[in-house]
């Protein structure tokens, strides 16, 4: 999926990333444990969480993490969002919760972390 | 290459800088143009190792260096110890304060992980004495 297309199937606010709606992504993962993402493979992936602290961007940024996509609405403070523009990570926020917004990526063909279906 | 030597300062408790010199250090591999997947595996284990020292340790350092042949990772602090090693180093023990848990930290994981993605891990630590963290990553074997 393109970015864009991430954008659009969670009818997400972008707030890093206007640059890069061509990006594509294949896999996701969700998580609001940081371990759980430091621990897995999830370089170039979707990262959906519903923290926004900085440690948010810090874990994706040493994670090699594509994109964060923060749930439930939450708006990220000013301090994260900057991050997220030095680090070159595009973050967005969707209205939808985690469970939704995972479901609405998964059926437009985007896999979990390990490839699976 | 010639040897490389950056050291940064690591602060108690200081969860909005914590990571910091581990990003330093993942831009700075990045610009050497090292292989991704060998600063990927440098970075997070700078990561979990900087936020076990802001999160149970004490005032400490992260040293990076780097040659022709390695990235070396030494990260200390002067904070209460490890009583039991074996214990720590098992996947899901954590003594993590409530405050970090609901930030999405302690699920115990830190320790087997910066094991798992380096090539040489060695800890030393003392109830009361501090602790210290050597990883040795190759770089001839890459990713
Ligand atoms: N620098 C340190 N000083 C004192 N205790 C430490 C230090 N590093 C780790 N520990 C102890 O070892 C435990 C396990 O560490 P580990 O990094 O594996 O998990 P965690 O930090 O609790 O959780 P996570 O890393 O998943 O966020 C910690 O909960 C803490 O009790
Ligand atoms: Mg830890």
């Amino acid at each position: 999926m393109k970015l864009s297309e991430i954008v659009k199937v969670l009818e997400a606010t972008l707030f890093v990333g206007e640059d890069r709606l061509d990006k594509e992504f294949l896999a996701g993962g969700a998580s609001d444990l940081m371990s759980d993402i430091l621990a897995k493979r999830a370089d170039e992936c979707v990262f959906l969480t519903g923290l926004t602290t900085v440690q948010t961007i810090r874990t994706a940024s040493v994670s090699g993490v594509g994109a964060v996509v923060i749930v439930r609405g939450k708006i990220p403070p000013d301090e994260v969002i900057r991050m997220a523009r030095e680090e070159e990570i595009p973050l967005l926020s969707t209205p939808y919760s985690m469970f939704v917004s995972c479901g609405r990526l998964h059926g437009q063909g985007m896999t979990g972390l390990n490839g699976t279906r | 290459m010639s040897a490389f030597r950056k050291t940064f300062q690591i602060n108690k408790k200081d969860f909005i800088h914590a990571g910091e010199a581990s990003v330093a250090v993942k831009n700075l591999l990045k610009s050497l143009h090292i292989d991704p997947k060998l600063i990927r595996r440098v970075a997070i284990c700078g990561y979990e190792g900087e936020m076990n020292v802001v999160m149970h340790g004490g005032e400490g350092f992260l040293t990076f260096e780097i040659d022709s042949e390695k990235v070396v990772l030494n990260i200390s602090d002067d904070g209460p110890g490890i009583a039991d090693i074996s214990l720590a180093m098992k996947k899901g023990y954590s003594t993590a304060a409530d405050e970090y848990r609901q930030m999405g930290f302690g699920a115990g994981m830190g320790l087997p992980n910066m094991k798992e993605n380096s090539d040489q891990f060695d800890i030393e630590s003392e109830k009361g004495k501090g602790t210290r963290i050597r990883m040795v990553f190759l770089i001839s074997k890459g990713g």
